[in-house]
């Protein structure tokens, strides 16, 4: 079938028009299409970003209350990189590691919409980077056994786990200190 | 060994290997994206940061090798031509978004391909590894190591809190995308798969063509990946991929079986004449050669067609690419060129099967 439009190029695209109540159909070419205003054609095709650009668009933080906007309110803005809170909801894009704690405030509601309801991290810890959270981690799950094993009365095995326990604390303060130093 | 050595190959070493249900699932990729704690995301860096993560990426890992990774090359992408570009996108050694940007983007591949670090494209590290079948832990686990040899020389961006922080929001915490390829013809043909979509989608994953986001599923071949990278580990959200797969696969086999039982002569039919078409061809589109391909392929599976190799589908999408039939060509191509070249390439490749 032939483009209405052009009445050159094959028709690729079928729209269904209702105005008023009256309805039309149109067999259109994609030049046509774009031309015509038919369609948006964002540069990069269909893009998740413009999916959440939508997601962020709402505030999370801010009570509006009549009066206050006539006062300016200042801009988050990340001290590292520069990026603002605005800027960001409209890339969609964090502009480095610190924007992350710059806005930190306003993330979680966007998180939990991208990430079906999550907030917190809980996989991979970097050996290097991770410093003592392994060690951490280590003693929430030490913690636990310990627990148990107090309620079944079995307090030999106990005592070694919170000498682990003890080891381990000493280990992470250890690390702490040499860390801030 | 040089760029040529990834060029001139449809189809990379490590897919020449059968993996685990290779007769549905072509292979098994794991992606992390990394970036360093102190430099700006690519998108706000200025040239000199990223020149300087391009310099440390040559410098200590050109040449390296990491256990069966051996001999790793490093290509900026400003040295390469548009046709270059198009065929390392072509077999997926690269993003697309890679091979747009300009400036301090690079790469590093394997020897055998089945490894590729993209270098300052939407973060500064994103690592690639690829498993024929399905391999999806053998992935993750081969991912993770190697992760932790970068991280012995890079510094991470990594919060307590979120995890690996990236530049985009749908990739914090894990950083970590698994994708499974899949020739799911008869799930296809029988619009199942339609119908199976929402449910997938439920989970937190999602179904894409071959090229990523929002391309098509040409040749009945499907990517299905994980959407939720923050508040799970990596092994629950393979389990979670991995379980869904085997579904498919099932649901595959036996959408296979049912056709063959019900409709046994329209199915051979069909699969003959796309043998036809691709033998006899003179001009071709690479739609239509997909199609013909993905019907052969499960003629083969399916034992209809003897003498053909499993890799003829995965190999000809490739070759049949356009920037790869540039490439064969050594020159650009209109489309009605390629379309023939297509056709003969093809012809071509099944004659030296006989």
């Amino acid at each position: 079938m032939e483009c209405h439009e052009c009445q050159e190029r094959p028709a690729t695209l079928h729209y269904t028009q209702v105005i008023n109540g009256h309805k039309t159909e149109v067999q259109i070419c994609e030049v046509c299409a774009k031309e015509k205003g038919y369609m948006t054609y964002p540069e990069e095709g269909y893009s998740l970003h413009n999916l959440l650009t939508g997601l962020f668009n709402f505030d999370t933080t801010h009570v509006s209350t009549p009066g206050t906007h006539i006062q300016k309110e200042k801009e988050h803005q990340c001290p590292k990189c520069g990026l603002t809170f605005s800027e960001f909801k409209q890339i969609g894009k964090f502009g480095c590691g610190e924007c992350y704690h710059t806005f930190s405030g306003s993330l979680n509601p966007i998180f939990r919409r991208v990430h079906s309801g999550n907030t917190e991290h809980r996989g991979k810890i970097p050996k290097r980077k991770g410093g003592s959270l392994h060690l951490k981690k280590q003693v929430v799950t030490y913690k636990a056994e310990l627990q148990e094993l107090i309620m079944n009365e079995e307090f030999e095995q106990a005592a070694v786990i919170r000498d682990k326990i003890k080891e381990l604390d000493a280990k992470i303060n250890q690390k702490e200190a040499g860390d801030s130093r | 060994m040089t760029l040529q050595h990834f060029m001139n190959e449809a189809i990379s070493p490590w897919m020449r290997e059968q993996g685990p249900n290779h007769d549905i699932v072509l292979s098994s990729r794991i992606r992390l994206a990394r970036n360093f704690a102190d430099v700006p995301f690519p998108i706000i860096a200025d040239q000199k940061e990223l020149e300087e993560i391009r310099e440390f990426f040559k410098k200590h890992y050109e040449h390296r090798s990491f256990e069966e990774y051996q001999n790793f090359e490093f290509i900026s992408i400003r040295d390469l031509t548009a046709i270059e570009k198009s065929v390392l996108v072509e077999k997926h050694l690269i993003s697309p978004l890679l091979a747009k940007k300009e400036g301090a983007a690079a790469t590093l591949i394997s020897n055998n391909e089945q490894v590729s670090v993209m270098i300052n494209e939407e973060d500064h590290i994103r690592i690639q590894i690829y498993f024929p079948g399905l391999q999806l832990t053998k992935a993750l686990n081969k991912a993770l190591e190697f992760d932790d040899w970068i991280e012995e020389k890079v510094n991470y961006a990594f919060d307590e809190k979120r995890g690996f922080l990236t530049s985009c929001p749908t990739n914090v915490g894990t950083g970590m995308r698994a994708s499974v390829m899949m020739h799911l013809p008869a799930l296809a043909m029988t619009k199942q798969i339609n119908r199976m979509m929402p449910a997938i989608n439920q989970l937190g994953l999602v179904v894409r063509g071959i090229y990523g986001e929002g391309s098509e599923a040409l040749g009945n071949i499907f990517q299905i990946s994980n959407q939720i990278t923050l508040g799970k580990a990596e092994e629950h959200i393979i389990e979670d991929l991995e379980s869904v797969v085997q579904q498919l696969i099932e649901h595959e086999r036996k959408a296979r079986t049912r056709i063959l039982e019900q409709s046994g002569m329209e199915l051979e039919n069909r699969i003959f004449r796309s043998l036809g078409v691709l033998e006899y061809s003179r001009i071709i589109e690479s739609k239509e050669a997909a199609r013909c391909l993905s019907n052969v392929r499960l003629g083969i599976d399916l034992g209809i067609i003897k003498n053909v190799s499993r890799n003829i589908l995965n190999e000809l999408m490739v070759l049949t690419q356009p920037g790869f039939l540039q490439h064969y060509a050594k020159k650009t191509l209109t489309m009605a060129e390629r379309d023939i070249l297509r056709a003969s390439l093809i012809r071509e490749r099944l004659q030296f099967e006989e």
